[in-house]
């Protein structure tokens, strides 16, 4: 006798501790993977799985086994058509494997061993450097947050959702329909029988009375049974549905020092710094729309890949990049209707002067329309030891200081590293607890 | 009304399968299994799976319970990667050797494809695990459900006693010297898998007890015409040469824990119970074509299965057991399937219809009439090679069109030996036959010294047969893993064997 089994709704991913343990293994590969595509991708790609591949002799699984070449070999093939024994037969051109031997034996002939990893994985390597805590991992990896909704009623559902109006309703007219005797009916039965039952010698219409009197008591008791007071058939459920939750649109601006003190390292790091804003930004609303601005001593919106990657010369006027923001704002981004973020990266250069009239601009007019404005001022390693105290620096930094001081929602740090970027945000993250209202 | 009783009689009908029409078409298949094959097999456990699952299954070479390591998820995501290509499709079953026999059938398959499965599986590589002569002595299909389950169970406590690190250093070390670790020639010292706890247990006790033997020979000083005398007595204490690696290890590594003896043995056995596998490959599936076919062909004479699903069947039955040509593509080697069934299906015609030929070739079988005893007898009896070599017909060879190829050095080119003629035949079988020698396939590693009083060097020997080399990269890949194993060096000398 055979026992057939359904395994289907075992739990999947059994396979899971496995891969997690391999990625581990691989991890410096698939770090420089993640890293490279940071740097190529566009920003709001970033949140994407990605493809991974890694040199065949990091994950070799080694054992004792013959050489494809050397010594005498010999074997049988099929498929003869025209040998005869004794013929020679020229060696087919190395690679082909045409020599009756099996192919790679471990059935993995390429050098290279490629795979994909998923967009959790690749969030997961990404955050690695930026330090974020767990809770913010967490619900920057979450893909949509819905909140239930009042969708009606249905005839299934948890015992919490019971609509007892609903039910009761539908009880009542069932009992209706069906003619349910009513307790009262019952009693009023009971106390007649019990008046006659007390006569203590009843009348010939009496005990006639009391056998029909009876007979009905019966009857209307059998009927009680029959017709349940509150039938399953009755129950009501409030109906939920899961709808996510709206979101208004966002615009992002990127306003970024594009002159020649700015390097790879720096755009890399300011990078980083742009596709972590929109990352939250994209948790909290459905659209995010991205502006990317560049200045040196003139500032013009361009698009992204212009913005990281072509170079121009000339001076910095930093203030230049805030009234482009302005113009943009008022030309296409009404605060009515977006909410409008800006992130702000520069090594601190600005020209001689400049630096007031930015912090007029910010504070007279931007910082009103702007949700938040991050501005980081990335700094050499070297650097960090001697800039540690907030309160001096570049004549920008001092100049942004005193916006700081103003505006709750102006944030600004000094960045060398990518661990450095996730505590301009922090302030961002937490006064707006978005997150937990949905859950 | 004919219409009527004939779709009556029929197990199934269209493609879609539940566990109504698999319970019956089992059923059906049994009652031909068991009274005109007269199979033994161990009872079925059928199992439905998802692709995934199927997937999960390969990855830790087949075993439905297996113990966590890297490698496995390396080969989940290579086998994910080629089937989400569309490259490979999936097997449509994997089955256990364990009693009760465990199959796997794909829920994608179509019925056709699930009594195709079923009778393969469930009876054709059910027989073959419980008459074949290897996996009685070598394996214990009673307990090697319990065995990995204790063995997951086992790893998974080293890990966290040890770190994850360090179990996952020894485990990728005994997977290196895996294939050099099971007993070729005699057989393992032993007990039934059920009994390893116990021996743990005991192992453990020991350890807190005992001081190792390596240290009772430090601090006796002895001459060194008294250690030359002792050389042979010390090798005879150590079993050498020993031909497995992982079991020299396991007793006599001077520096591992207690655990790490447990997890080489783990691993041993796990090797040791595939052995048989490997070196019956061409026999089992044989066996199992061979079974399906004959069933199948049978509930279709019957009436029993529908003309539509018959072509379904055979159609699916062709593809596996299709043969390319050398000069293909395609080709690697002879398909196993193939050969066996093709091997399988000639001894039942030689018994039945033999010719001249068959008469002079095989005198004892030739117009035998019971060929299913012949077969029986040589599923129980033989390996492939030796199956090769007793009956590989020249019928066959002249099928498949075979032809001898031999190789002697790179400048050379290569030289026809023998074709399918008369000349040939038995150059051209043995030849096959010799290629399905375990003792061919895998290279000859030895133990052949290990001084404990001395340097502690160990060193291993590869006789080489007709100098073919073992993978250099490997190799040297490999003998790190047996150093960090020995805990000190390890040395591997080169010699050449007669063939």
């Amino acid at each position: 006798m055979a026992n057939f089994i359904d395994r289907r709704l075992n739990p999947k991913g059994k396979s899971l501790s496995n891969r997690r343990r391999f990625i581990g293994r691989v991890r410096s590969h698939v770090k420089n993977a993640v890293d490279a595509s940071v740097r190529k991708r566009g920003i709001a790609e970033v949140d994407e799985g990605d493809k991974v591949t890694v040199p065949r002799d990091s994950v070799l699984e080694p054992s004792f086994r013959h050489a494809p070449k050397g010594g005498q070999r010999e074997g049988v093939l099929a498929g003869n058509k025209e040998y005869r024994a004794g013929d020679e037969i020229a060696r087919p051109p190395a690679g082909s494997g045409g020599q009756g031997k099996r192919g790679a034996a471990s059935g993995e002939g390429e050098d290279d061993f490629a795979f994909v990893i998923s967009r959790d994985e690749f969030l997961d390597i990404f955050f690695e450097d930026l330090e974020l805590p767990d809770l913010v991992k967490r619900s920057l990896k979450k893909i949509t947050a819905t909140k239930p909704h009042r969708a009606g009623i249905s005839v299934t559902g948890s015992p919490g959702n019971l609509n007892v109006r609903r039910s009761m309703r539908n009880a009542l007219g069932r009992r209706i329909a069906l003619k349910r005797p009513k307790d009262a009916q019952v009693g009023e039965l009971r106390r007649r029988i019990f008046d006659i039952e007390a006569i203590h010698q009843p009348s010939r219409k009496q005990v006639d009375d009391l056998a029909a009197l009876r007979g009905e008591l019966e009857e209307a008791l059998g009927r009680q049974r029959k017709v349940p007071y509150l039938d399953p058939l009755d129950l009501r459920y409030n109906y939920f549905e899961q709808r996510p939750e709206p979101k208004a649109g966002a615009v992002m601006f990127c306003l970024m020092d594009v002159s020649a003190s700015m390097g790879e390292r720096e755009k890399d790091l300011a990078k980083r710094f742009f596709v972590l804003l929109h990352l939250f930004l994209t948790r909290r609303y459905d659209t995010v729309d991205l502006v990317f601005i560049r200045h040196t001593h003139q500032a013009s919106e361009v698009d992204e890949d212009t913005f990281f990657h072509s170079r121009e010369t000339g001076g910095t006027v930093v203030s230049t990049a805030l009234a482009e923001m302005r113009k943009v704002i008022e030309e296409r981004y009404s605060p009515d209707e977006w909410n409008i973020y800006a992130s702000q990266a520069s090594d601190g250069d600005n020209h001689q002067g400049d630096s007031l009239a930015c912090t007029e601009l910010l504070d007279a007019e931007l910082m009103k329309l702007c949700q938040y404005f991050a501005y980081v001022e990335i700094i050499e390693e070297e650097e960090t030891r001697f800039l540690r105290n907030d309160d001096n620096g570049t004549q920008l930094w001092m100049a942004y200081r005193s916006v700081a001081e103003h505006w709750p929602n102006f944030a600004m740090k000094r960045i060398a590293s990518p661990s450095d970027i996730y505590p301009v945000f922090h302030d961002l993250f937490a006064k707006h607890p978005t997150e937990v209202r949905n859950g | 009304m004919d219409k009527v009783n004939d779709s009556g009689r029929l197990i199934f009908t269209g493609t879609d399968w539940n566990f109504d029409t698999l319970r019956r078409a089992h059923d059906a298949i049994e009652t031909v299994a068991r009274d005109d094959l007269q199979l033994e097999y161990y009872r079925n456990q059928i199992e439905i799976i998802s692709s995934e699952q199927m997937l999960d299954a390969y990855s830790s070479i087949g075993m439905p319970l297996m113990y966590r390591h890297w490698s496995f998820g390396k080969h989940y995501i290579h086998h994910d990667r080629l089937y989400r290509m569309g490259a490979r499709g999936l097997a449509y079953e994997i089955v256990i050797n364990s009693n009760p026999c465990i199959s796997y059938c794909l829920e994608e398959n179509s019925m056709p494809v699930q009594a195709l499965v079923i009778a393969h599986a469930a009876f054709g590589h059910n027989h073959f695990f419980r008459s074949n002569h290897l996996f009685r002595q070598w394996t214990d299909p009673d307990g090697i459900l319990d065995y990995l389950e204790y063995a997951r169970g086992y790893l998974q406590t080293c890990e966290e006693r040890h770190g994850r690190r360090n179990v996952e250093r020894v485990l990728d070390a005994a997977h290196a010297v895996m294939s050099a670790g099971v007993f070729r020639h005699r057989r393992p010292p032993q007990p039934s898998l059920r009994e390893e706890r116990a021996r743990e247990h005991r192992r453990i006790e020991e350890q807190e007890q005992a001081v190792h033997y390596l240290w009772t020979t430090l601090g006796t000083t002895r001459s060194a015409a008294e250690a030359e005398s002792n050389e042979h007595e010390r090798k005879r204490l150590l079993g050498l040469p020993e031909e497995n690696l992982l079991y020299f290890l396991e007793r006599h590594s001077p520096g591992l824990d207690g655990w790490q003896r447990q997890v080489l043995r783990i691993v041993r056995n796990i090797g040791q119970y595939f052995y048989p596998q490997k070196q019956t490959q061409v026999m089992n599936e044989g066996c199992a074509c061979f079974v399906h076919f004959h069933i199948i062909n049978k509930l279709h004479a019957e009436g029993r299965i529908d003309d539509g699903a018959m072509l379904e069947i055979i159609q699916n039955h062709t593809n596996v057991l299709t043969q390319p040509d050398f000069d293909s593509p395609h080709f690697s080697g002879f398909n196993p399937y193939a050969l066996g069934f093709a091997m399988m299906q000639d001894i039942r015609r030689i018994c039945e219809a033999p010719t001249e030929e068959d008469r002079e070739w095989f005198p004892a079988i030739a117009g035998a009439r019971d060929w299913r005893g012949v077969l029986k007898e040589a599923w129980a009896n033989y390996r492939d090679e030796s199956f090769i070599q007793q009956f590989l017909s020249p019928k066959v060879m002249r099928d498949f069109r075979m032809f001898a190829l031999s190789d002697v050095g790179e400048d050379e080119p290569l030289t026809v030996t023998a074709i399918h003629d008369e000349r040939g035949f038995h150059k051209v079988r043995e030849t096959l036959a010799r290629s399905y020698d375990v003792s061919t396939r895998d290279p000859d590693i030895q133990v052949v010294d290990a001084n404990l009083a001395g340097d502690r060097t160990l060193r291993l020997r590869h006789r080489s047969l007709n100098d073919i080399p073992l993978d250099p990269v490997e190799r040297d890949a490999t003998l790190a893993h047996v150093r960090y194993l020995w805990g000190y060096d390890v040395t591997m000398e080169e010699v050449s064997g007669a063939a």
